[in-house]
Parts: C-alpha cells; structure tokens; sequence
C-alpha cells in the first residue's frame, strides 16, 4: 500500500477518538534480576488502535499482561478512565471491560466452539446455582438470551460451520478467530491482542485484519495490538508504541515512528555504509 | 440412515438448547427409563433389584459426584469413601435426631453437610494440583474415616461400631429399612438418581459448568475472563461432595442397611474412580457406563464361570474374575483411552452413515 492509499484509509475509516481511555506511567517489571520493563508510560485513547512493536524479549506480551493485571509490576501506576491504580487485577480488568487473545492460543480445548465463546458472557450472568441445576428462571432466561448475543458474533466472526465442533480439533487460524469471538463476546472496552496474525497465510491475515478493523469501527472498541508484521501495523494502527529491551524507544504516529532514527536501528534495520 | 439429524430443523435457540436434540435420542431415553421404571420391578427377582440394581445406581451416583470434580472441573480426588461416609453418617445422625423427619429432607441435609466438609478438603486445590492434590484428597479419606471409626458420638454410642439403618419414609411411604420392600427401595433411589442425574446435565451445559471446564482446561485463560478460580474449585467440591454424601446416604440406608464407616474405605474410592475413567471423563452417559462395568460385569463373569462347571472351585472362580476384569480394564482403556462414554459416540457417528460407508 502506497502513502497515498494509507491516507486514505486512515480517513475513510475515521472514527472518534476521545479521552485517554488506560495510561501507564512509568511501569517497572522485574523478574528476579531480568528488566522486562523500566520506566515505560504511555497512553491509549478511547477508538484508536494501538499497536505495540519491538524486537523479541523487547516487553511487548509483558506490558499486555501488566496492562490486564496478570503480572504486578515492582512500580509505576495504571490509570483506566482516570482513576489510578496501584495495580491492576485480572478480575477487575475483566470486569471493567478489558478482554484480550494470547500469543499462542489459550482456549478450552476440550469444549466446543459455542461453549468457549459463552465463557465470555460467565461475567453478565447472574443464574444461582439452584437455577441452573432446574434450568428454570433467570438460568433459562440468561442461556437463550446470551447464546443469541453470542450467535451475532459467530455470524459477524464467520465461524456458524464450526459451533459445535471441540475447539481442540480446528486448524489454528479458526483456533484464532474463536479465541477473538470468545474475547468480544466479553463485549469489550478495550481489546488486547498479542499476535493475532502470527503464523497465518496472507488470506488469513487479511481476514483478521478485516475484523479487527470492524470490531474497531462497529462496536467503537479500542484495540491494543502486538504484530510483527511491519506492513499491518503501518496500516491500521493510529499511534505506535516502539519497545526495545524493555524500555520505550519511540511513541507516535506511524509515519512518525518509521522515520524515527532509533527505531530504524533497532528494529527495521539500518544501512551501514 | 438410522440415526441422523436430517430433518429436524432448529427454529429458536430454546430448542436447539434442549438437552437430547434428536428425536432418536428421546425415544432412546423413554425406553431406558421405561425399562427402569416399569420393566425391572415386575420382571427383576428381588435379588436382581437389591443386590446388583442397588448397588449399580448408587455406585453410578458417586460417580457422577466424582465426574463433577475430576472430569468436568479437573481436580483429582480420591477421597470419594470418606464423603459418602459423611454422608451416610450425617443421615443417620440426621435421621436418629429427628425421627420424624421426612428422608427426602434427611438426603438433602446430608448432601449438604457433606458438600460443606467437601468444601473444606477442598480448600488445598487452591494452591495444589494434579497428584498432589490427588494426595492431598487421600488425607480426606483417612481422616474422616477415622473420625467416624473413633468418636462414638457419630455412631449414637453403639459398642461394635456397626448400626443398622432405621426406618424412614418419604411422603409417608417406608423407603428405608425392614418395612420398605426391595421393590420401592429399588424406585426411590431411582427417583433420586434420576433427579440428580438431570440436575448434573444442566449444570454441566450451563454457566457453572462452564467455568469448571474452563478451569480444567486453562485457568489461567479462565482467569483473564473473569472466572475467580477459588469459585470454581470451591463450588466444583462443593457440589461433587454433595452428589457423593447423597450416594453414601443411600448405600446405608437404601442398600446394605447397615452404617458403618468400613463401607467406604479406599477401595471404594478407587473403584468410582476406575469407573469414571473407564466410562468417560466428562460425561454423564460415562457413568452409568462406567459403574455397569465395575458392577455388573464380575457378576456376569461369576456367573459365567460358575456355569462353566467351576462350582467346586469358588475360590478358583473369583481369583480367575479379577484376572478378566483386570485385563478387559487394561483392554478398554488401550482401545479407547477416552472411556466407553465415547465409544458410543464413535458408534453414532458410524449409525449415521450406516449403511454407506461415508
């Protein structure tokens, strides 16, 4: 894709973007006496999609899980819509709306499709056990009213041929695509994404890059996202964050970024003459 | 051609939710549980009913309960003897305290006294899994078997430590002890199995069951969508003490009549595990597979080698039924590591096709 053609994608697909939605300030990650983080704040805004790039080892996948509480970091501080956090907790992140897919897949192998992507509603249901043991109630009531919810996303995610299938069974692309519907179905404020098209063929790419960017602009979800490939990033991302060795070597625009001589040198190579 | 869906179109997610989708399956259904219900009492001797229908349902019961934790959330447990013993020891508490209490109430207390002791064993999960817990759980069975053998209180003071269950009845019928024939002991507690196995079903489709599977599978992952591992576990124990406290009421109130804290030793534990792993883990259809085939098939081979002419050798007899039982376990679990639950699955899918060969 051109400059040009960049452009006017960037403007086609224009949405709102608001307030600063998460910041981090300052996080300091340690394991032991490895650095994974030092000293990295930025922040993410309501709509846009953020990417975060660096080389591997650079703290990517650590700030992910810094970001929904599954590392506590030794310091620094979380903001999310403006309150500030000393640490951020996995149970609140996913109340509060923060859903995200793993590097490599972390779903309920041995459960279907649907039932996998039901999980993601276990939040916003109520049913007390007595309920579910009859299905009568509130337990009937909440399972047809959520499987419709999820219905819509299978239909939005094109998975309706593998609904009943065990996930553990399908090729790793659908394995993905389900990890990403189980992770909507949480109906997210904000989406995190560490790889999502690490390992696929072009056509599978561009299928997820479609729907990353139709979550974006359909639902107004803000997306973080981890990619290695240069040529996705550039083109839908609005701002990048650029880690190295964990610590925060650039932040902007992507057009900013690739120019940026250090990252050049860091990451997408320089020419020694 | 026999067995297929084509046709049965789904029109609103309540059907498409129902627990048998094919027409098939629900004629299957009814005639199981006619023949349970209206064939086996007239037809069945007395001894068919109490010394293998008895057993075989309760046994299929405790292994439900054990399914609950193991197959669907995950958590080994061999402490299955001493919940059943908490539960047969608080319903004869229960039932002695106030004799005029009716049974059902009775299994429903226990059950829940039971799921509450599963509770507390059940608290090491937290932080330990797989064999270590399985250990930890071992503790479970020892423990409270112990506490039941030792503490005269629970067996109401009686010097051999062995009690016979008293009579009880549920809505004014004797279900429990001489007065109640084998006949409606046989329906009760096949009334409770039934209810229970449908509570077990809809449980394990529904949001509760969810969160066990996603635990079994990736807690971690599980975590990150907001299942608090410690409800999980917890309700996981919980409900499978529950389920076994009802069995063990039922083996000593129902079944051998009698209270004693030896029924349920670790043999026991381990015979409702060997059925759940040979019948499916993580299926209900499992273990009623899995405790037919611990139950009846020693009988069937008894029987098989009594009439082969060793009625001299009882001794030879059962020694040459542990052989075979032995070794059809071995057999089974090479050919269908899965469990016979999926054997009948594999079965399905081929009755599908049947008779073109895809």
């Amino acid at each position: 894709m051109s400059t040009v053609e960049q452009r006017t994608a960037a403007v086609t697909r224009r949405r709102e973007i608001g307030e600063v939605l998460l910041a981090v300030e300052n996080i300091e990650l340690r394991f032991g006496g490895v650095t994974a983080l030092a000293d990295v704040s930025f922040d993410v805004r309501r709509g846009e999609i953020r990417a975060i790039i660096g080389p591997n080892g650079a703290g990517k996948s650590s700030m992910l899980n810094v970001i929904n509480g599954f590392y506590q970091p030794q310091g620094g501080t979380i903001s999310w819509k403006g309150q500030r956090l000393r640490r951020m907790r996995p149970h609140f992140a996913a109340k509060n709306g923060i859903a995200r897919t793993f590097q490599n897949i972390a779903l309920f192998k041995g459960m279907t499709t649907l039932d996998n992507i039901m999980t993601g509603r276990i939040l916003k249901m109520r049913a007390s056990l007595l309920e579910q043991a009859l299905y009568w109630g509130r337990a009937r009531r909440e399972e047809l009213e959520h499987r419709a919810f999820v219905e819509r996303i299978i239909d939005f995610l094109e998975i309706q041929h593998i609904r009943n299938t065990p996930v553990g069974k399908l090729p790793y692309g659908l394995q993905k695509r389900v990890e990403l519907a189980r992770a909507l179905a949480m109906e997210p404020e904000l989406l995190l994404l560490d790889e999502p098209m690490a390992g696929m063929n072009l056509e599978e790419k561009e299928d997820m890059v479609r729907f990353i960017l139709d979550v974006n602009e359909e639902f107004g979800t803000t997306v973080i996202l981890i990619e290695h490939d240069m040529s996705v990033v550039m083109d839908i991302s609005d701002r990048v964050v650029v880690l190295d060795h964990g610590r925060l070597l650039a932040d902007g625009t992507p057009d900013e970024v690739s120019r940026d001589p250090r990252v050049i040198e860091a990451y997408l190579g320089v020419v020694h003459d | 051609m026999i067995y297929r869906e084509t046709g049965q179109f789904k029109t609103s997610y309540a059907a498409d939710q129902a627990i048998l989708r094919l027409r098939e399956d629900r004629i299957g259904l009814l005639v199981i549980l006619a023949i349970a219900y209206v064939v086996m009492p007239l037809v069945a001797s007395e001894y068919w009913l109490s010394t293998i229908m008895l057993p075989f349902l309760i046994y299929a019961l405790a292994a439900l309960g054990l399914n609950i934790l193991t197959g669907y959330a995950g958590q080994i447990s061999l402490g299955t003897g001493g919940f059943m013993a908490t539960g047969a020891f608080a319903a004869y508490k229960l039932a002695t305290a106030f004799p005029g209490l009716d049974f059902v109430v009775v299994l429903v207390l226990a059950g829940l006294i039971t799921a509450f002791v599963g509770i507390l064993f059940g608290l090491p999960s937290l932080r330990i899994k797989g064999f270590y817990l399985a250990v930890a759980t071992l503790a479970a069975q020892f423990f409270l078997l112990w506490l039941y053998n030792k503490i005269p209180w629970f067996t109401n003071y009686s010097a051999s430590g062995v009690i016979s269950a008293p009579t009880r009845t549920a809505f004014g019928i004797p279900v429990t002890g001489f007065e109640a024939s084998v006949t409606t002991k046989y329906l009760f507690v096949l009334v409770v199995v039934t209810l229970l196995s449908l509570a077990a079903k809809n449980m394990t489709r529904l949001e509760v069951g969810r969160s066990w599977m996603a635990i079994r599978d990736m807690d971690i992952a599980a975590e990150i969508i907001g299942i608090r591992p410690l409800t999980a576990k917890l309700s996981a124990f919980a409900v499978s003490s529950f389920y076994c406290g009802i069995a063990g009421a039922l083996w000593a109130f129902s079944y051998t009549g009698a209270v004693e804290a030896l029924a349920f030793d670790i043999g026991v534990s381990f015979r409702v595990l060997f059925m759940i792993i040979i019948g499916g883990l993580g299926t209900i259809l499992g273990n009623y597979l899995g405790a037919a085939f611990i139950v009846l098939l020693p009988i069937f081979l008894n029987n098989a080698l009594l009439g082969l002419g060793m009625q001299e050798a009882v001794a030879m007899a059962s020694h040459l039924e542990a052989m075979i039982m032995g070794a059809l376990i071995v057999f089974f679990l090479i050919v269908e590591p899965h469990g016979l639950a999926r054997l009948w699955q594999i079965l399905k899918e081929k009755l599908r096709k049947w008779p073109f060969p895809y």
